[in-house]
């Protein structure tokens, strides 16, 4: 039969109008905080595209000033109006180091997820499309990254390459991959034995075309899931990095060399720490509000994760 | 005799069961054991069997779906394990295509019908998309589809209808042999009859030839030039339709054929002319020494547990049985 569309009934659909509230506020408010937290990292400043002159960052946020070293946030007592959430050790202000973290923060956990999706996914469709001597080659390093410990690698890398950005986004990606690949490839398994997949065999369809016509659409509404959960995993993992002094180092400004940066402050200057921790944790939630919308919505299924 | 245009010889297929933590071989399944056929051209031949009789092992044998473990399957004269891969995707995939059995599963969900049915061929032609669609427009009106439903996707469509676009893609690539993997079985009772008529004029119009899987008897003897009856991996009676129908000859096939057939209350009452089968078939794991339909039979002998029969001849029809020895 045909389905009509433009026609929609009002259908009963057996919740209470407060439950359902509830549910959109779920999707709503997590959404929110994620569009507006890379809203805040684009446009802390917006020498990207020409304009180095305006930006959300009220200051530079490695300049110095040594006159208001510790200030509390303004809306405290003995605060400055020029500094909204303070300043460090330094003088800095904790308000713009707060927003550029937020670009290095998220910025490496996207560029995280997008690698180790991508790596995961190609290496998952082969191991369970294929088979065979390719999916036990696969699944046995994928074991051994899952089991290596991450934190010596990240030491290693450290060592091998010394710190920066993309040692952060390496050390968090040469593992990462492995949960995807697990994933993947056992949605594959199920995939191939598919009646469609036999036609498509039937007719001649190469290997390739299998792969990303008939099983890489079918297995992306898990992938969406996997990865809008992974938003919190890797900024948590990004912050524990900093915090440890793996990550990234002074001066630049991320949300977890913050929190480190005033753990030796704690007891004088709370703030230094708390903000950037409040971040961190608004968007692991977020993040995985997130991620529990769009699997119930997508794929029931994945429950378990 | 029409022309031969697939011929089964003899074919063997053997899955290995595995066990333990070292994945020892323990033992085989013996799916298919010693199966020979031939199909003509514009023919239809039926296999015929309860579940677990090897009907659909055979059916992705020829499809090469999976290798043979011995036996050989000639097309237009040739062996198909002979050809190279050029001439695999050239001279044999095309031209042996399948309707499968459950058009709620032989669908990509994520494919529009345009690319479900234009998959073929996009896959064996280099052409421009707008061409491809042309094409598909033609093949779903053969069928009887709208071809504005093109852009719709599987899952807007019936059963019935989703059966046809089934058709539409194996049509596509201007097959000479389908395999219809229980084409109907799925469908309401009251489609049945549309699709089988579809089927049967695509044959005459295309000179189609098909090997039809089914279990339905009335199916079978609507559809079918020759019919054969399978067991356990072995055929038991292989003939022409008519002749067969209106003389089984070996016990399986009096079986069948009896519990086919409607019983109204007055026939039942009758209830020597029934023929019921008691028990499950033996798992084809350990097949039964001798005749292997002998732990089952009505009119089992003491030679059916000790000796394989042979096939014999008998009028138009090859029947294996001691009884006709």
């Amino acid at each position: 039969m045909v389905i009509e569309k433009g026609k929609k009934k009002k259908i009963y659909t057996g919740l209470k109008r407060s439950t359902r509230i509830i549910r959109n506020l779920t999707l709503i408010i997590p959404a929110a905080i994620l569009i507006l937290m890379i809203i805040v990292a684009l446009f802390a400043d917006l020498g990207w595209i020409g304009l180095p002159d305006i930006g959300l960052a009220p200051q530079d946020p490695n300049a110095t000033h040594p006159r208001d070293k510790l200030l509390p946030p303004s809306f405290m007592e003995g605060g400055k109006s020029d500094y909204f959430l303070g300043t460090d050790r330094l003088g800095r202000d904790l308000f713009s180091r707060v927003i550029y973290g937020a670009r290095v923060s998220l910025s490496v956990s996207l560029i995280v997820i997008f690698i180790t999706a991508l790596i995961g996914t190609i290496l998952g469709i082969l191991s369970g499309y294929k088979g065979g001597r390719a999916d036990a080659f696969i699944m046995r390093v994928t074991d051994v990254a899952l089991s290596f410990p991450g934190l010596l690698l990240a030491m290693l890398l450290w060592v091998a390459i010394g710190p920066g950005y993309w040692t952060v986004v390496l050390a968090l990606s040469v593992l990462g991959w492995a949960g995807y690949a697990r994933m993947i490839r056992g949605e594959s398994l199920r995939i191939r034995e598919s009646d469609f997949v036999a036609q498509a065999q039937v007719v001649g369809a190469t290997t390739w075309r299998v792969m990303f016509k008939h099983i890489f659409p079918n297995i992306v509404n898990s992938l969406i899931v996997i990865m809008t959960l992974q938003i919190g995993m890797m900024i948590l993992a990004e912050a524990a990095l900093s915090f440890l002094g793996l990550g990234i180092t002074a001066p630049t400004a991320s949300w977890g060399s913050i929190v480190a940066d005033g753990r030796t402050e704690l007891d004088r200057a709370w703030w230094i720490s708390a903000f950037p921790g409040i971040c961190i944790g608004l968007v692991v939630m977020a993040g995985n509000f997130l991620g529990d919308w769009i699997r119930d919505k997508l794929d029931p299924r994945l429950r378990q994760l | 005799m029409a022309d031969v245009l697939l011929e089964v010889r003899n074919i063997v297929k053997h899955y290995p069961v595995t066990r333990g933590l070292l994945q020892r071989t323990v033992g085989w399944v013996r799916a298919v054991d010693g199966v020979s056929f031939t199909v003509e051209d514009g023919k239809t031949l039926s296999l015929v069997g309860e579940s677990g009789a090897g009907k659909t092992t055979i059916a992705k044998q020829i499809l090469l779906l999976e290798k043979l473990t011995s036996g050989n399957i000639i097309f237009q004269g040739k062996d198909i394990y002979k050809y190279s891969a050029a001439e695999l995707k050239r001279d044999y995939r095309p031209k042996v295509q399948t309707v499968q059995q459950n058009p709620w599963s032989s669908m990509n969900p994520r494919m529009r019908v345009r690319d479900v049915v234009g998959e073929p061929i996009f896959v064996n032609a280099k052409l421009a998309k707008k061409e491809v669609y042309e094409n598909v427009g033609k093949l779903l009106n053969q069928v009887g589809i709208d071809p504005e439903g093109m852009n719709r996707y599987p899952h807007e469509f019936s059963g019935g209808q989703r059966q046809r676009i089934a058709v539409a893609r194996a049509m596509a690539l201007h097959p000479e042999l389908l395999i219809l993997d229980e084409p109907v079985s799925a469908l309401d009772v009251s489609i049945r009859a549309q699709i089988m008529n579809l089927l049967k004029d695509l044959q005459t119009e295309f000179n189609l030839s098909y090997i039809v899987i089914a279990h339905n008897l009335a199916t079978v003897r609507y559809m079918s030039h020759s019919v054969a009856i399978m067991y356990l991996g072995q055929l038991v009676e292989y003939g022409e339709s008519e002749a067969l129908f209106n003389n089984p000859l070996h016990p399986y096939t009096k079986a069948l054929i009896s519990a086919s057939q409607l019983t109204l209350p007055e026939d039942a009452k009758d209830s020597s002319k029934q023929i019921i089968l008691s028990g499950e078939m033996p798992s084809p794991l350990n097949p039964p020494a001798g005749c292997r339909f002998h732990t089952r039979c009505t009119e089992v002998m003491d030679i059916c547990s000790k000796e394989i029969p042979e096939m014999k001849t008998i009028g138009t029809q090859q029947v294996k049985c001691h009884h006709y020895t």
